[in-house]
């Protein structure tokens, strides 16, 4: 138990001084690159928990994850133009609003999609979750007010009060702080009384059902904590590139957060952060050689599911020869 | 009126196109129990290999034949080697290993033949148009593509019910245990059937591919379609993705032909167009959101 925690402070050290080792090495690049690995961090980990702990293969997950960066975007928007959301609700470029706006929202498309989704079981829930995916691609898609295709322009990133949000290293120790919070979050949610819950369910949900248990209740709960954790990462994602588009929602990005998850090790903490990181350092140092970097990650994707299980976590922790 | 009746045939078109693909993709689900997501991939094959042998040779039938050809060997090529080890899985491995093969189809595609569509002729015989109601001529190819689809599905349904191989794959779709365990071939069954999906697939790609751009992502675009055609059909179920394909086709076809117009009655012209756009695309999702509702397996769902 000990050791976890030192791993875990260990890490988070080390990841607050990225930006101070990107200036030193000349590599401004890299705060950039980190901060948005760990908030793809956050919205695996996000959909691993109902993927993994709860098993509810969600093919849609990057709907909550567009649908917390368009919470910003809007708002943004509407706070820059000085009008209101729908004549009754003004913009704000407040984070300590925007980002709790995000989660609700997403939250909430999480409890309706999740309320009708989980009625359906299997190959149907994987299909009927990326067609709820798709409307909502599609519903951005057809905003014109809001960019349509194209996306909204976030000018600026939004303000926290006392800090210079204009500075890219700030900006990423609030993207830390968040993403570290959240895995302290699921951490306790994991190991609460309804994290047990929920994994029964995944094990066997007759018998479940059978202990007394409502089960759909626990699921859809589980559906909508996981939406509101990929609306936050959506949120984050947007003050960090001052950028919503619908692609934040496209149904292959749902599809990389899977690999994203499956990468790292299904059903672990840390996994989903493992995941999220080395298949954008991959993406990204491939794309650097050539435009055809989906070709190897295609390939090592396939070699991955179809041989290694448990994915990296499973190599740490042999390697390391800790846990289970 | 006419107007109305010319986009229903389209509409019909796009449907046994739709037919096509499901029918394949619905026959490996209910056999193998395998989400295969790069079905759309060797409609894409099919495509590619019939537009470049005809772009090459000048003759639409010789496309046809080498572009069957090209699909139903990839798609053994692909069971063969790596579907088999995904029978056992669970259905996330399968979503993720198609989905790295449609990443490797698409690239390998674009390495070989570039990001350009290609653009091939329709056949002779079928060029020109035929006048089926007064007052509109309907291009004779579409009208084609549309028997070929009837056909198939009036094969398909003799092969099923009425061959010895269709016993096999309509017993594997209802008690897949109970067909291995009585001693069937189980593996050159299912070579057979995933040859035969992608067989159709191909053959939905070739003939789709006078009318669209043949293109590097073609297939991941009709691919998600096909499977809410497959869904809402009922997985396992032939006769399902028929009806299905043929009402989807259909309302998608209307929803984008009219929906834009309708909405400009009420809204301004440009934010009409993106928004009758915007929910004419979501039209089949919609759809299949609500016939999962009533029915959570699909209307014409298989047993077991």
């Amino acid at each position: 138990m000990k050791r976890e925690y030192l791993g875990m402070i260990a890490v988070f050290i080390a990841l607050a001084l990225v930006p101070f080792a990107a200036e030193w090495t000349g590599q401004s690049s890299w705060v950039r690159l980190v901060g948005q690995a760990l908030i793809f961090g956050m919205a695996a980990a996000s959909l691993n928990f109902i993927l993994g702990y709860g098993g509810m293969i969600s093919f849609g997950h990057a709907a909550y994850f567009g649908i917390g960066g368009y919470v910003v975007g809007i708002l943004f928007h509407h706070h820059a133009a000085g009008t209101a959301f729908l004549g009754l609700i003004p913009g704000t470029d407040q984070m300590l609003i925007t980002l709790p706006a995000a989660i609700v929202v997403s939250g909430m498309a999480a409890a309706l999609v999740g309320a009708l989704s989980l009625r359906t079981g299997g190959v149907q829930f994987i299909m009927i979750t990326l067609a709820f995916a798709q409307m909502f691609f599609f519903l951005f898609v057809s905003l014109k007010t809001y960019g349509g295709e194209d996306g909204i322009m976030v000018r600026r990133t939004n303000s926290l009060p006392g800090l210079d949000m204009r500075d890219r290293a700030t900006l990423y120790w609030v993207v830390l702080v968040c993403a570290a919070a959240y895995y302290l979050f699921l951490r306790r949610l994991v190991q609460s009384s309804f994290g047990q819950i929920i994994a029964g369910i995944r094990q066997n949900e007759r018998r479940m059902a059978a202990l007394g248990i409502s089960t759909y209740r626990y699921k859809l709960y589980a559906f909508v904590l996981s939406g509101m954790g990929a609306g936050l990462a959506g949120a984050l994602m947007v003050n960090f590139l001052r950028f919503a588009s619908p692609d934040m929602m496209h149904w292959s990005r749902s599809g990389e957060f899977m690999i994203m998850v499956i990468l790292g090790g299904v059903g672990t903490l840390a996994g989903p952060f493992i995941g999220a990181g080395v298949l954008f350092s991959v993406e990204v140092t491939l794309a650097k050689y050539t435009e055809h970097w989906m070709l190897p990650v295609g390939i090592l994707l396939l070699l991955v599911v179809l041989t290694a299980r448990g994915g990296l976590m499973s190599l740490i922790r042999r390697v390391t020869g800790g846990g289970k | 009126m006419i107007l109305l009746f010319e986009q229903l045939l389209n509409g019909l078109q796009y449907g046994v196109t739709l037919f096509l693909l499901a029918a394949g993709l619905t026959l490996i689900f209910g056999i193998m129990g395998v989400i295969n997501l790069a079905h759309g991939a060797l409609y894409m094959v099919g495509a590619f290999a019939g537009a470049w042998v005809s772009i090459q040779t000048g003759s639409f039938w010789a496309g046809l034949v080498s572009g069957l050809a090209a699909s139903a060997v990839a798609g053994i090529l692909v069971e063969l080697g790596i579907m088999r080890r995904l029978y056992a899985r669970d259905h996330l491995d399968q979503v993720l290993a198609t989905f790295a093969l449609i990443l490797i189809f698409n690239q390998s595609t674009i390495l070989i033949f570039g990001r350009q569509p290609l653009f091939t002729s329709l056949p002779p015989v079928f060029s020109g148009s035929v006048e089926i109601l007064p007052g509109l001529p309907y291009p004779t190819y579409r009208l084609f593509v549309i028997a070929v689809g009837l056909a198939v599905a009036v094969g398909l349904y003799l092969l099923i019910n009425k061959t010895r191989v269709g016993m096999l794959v309509r017993a594997g779709a209802t008690h897949r245990q109970m067909v291995r365990a009585l001693g069937v071939n189980i593996k050159g069954l299912y070579t057979a059937v995933f040859g035969l999906g992608a067989l159709l697939a191909g053959l939905a790609g070739v003939m789709a591919s006078p009318i669209l751009a043949v293109q590097v992502g073609m297939g991941d675009e009709i691919i998600l379609a096909t499977f809410v055609v497959v869904v809402i059909g009922g997985v396992g179920s032939v006769k399902g993705a028929f009806v299905a394909g043929l009402f989807l086709g259909m309302t998608d076809t209307m929803l984008r032909a009219f929906l834009p117009t309708l909405l400009q009655q009420v809204m301004p012209g440009p934010e009409a167009q993106a928004l009758g756009v915007g929910i004419s695309s979501m039209g089949i999702y919609l759809m299949m959101a609500i016939v999962l509702l009533f029915r959570p397996r699909g209307l014409f769902a298989a047993q077991g």
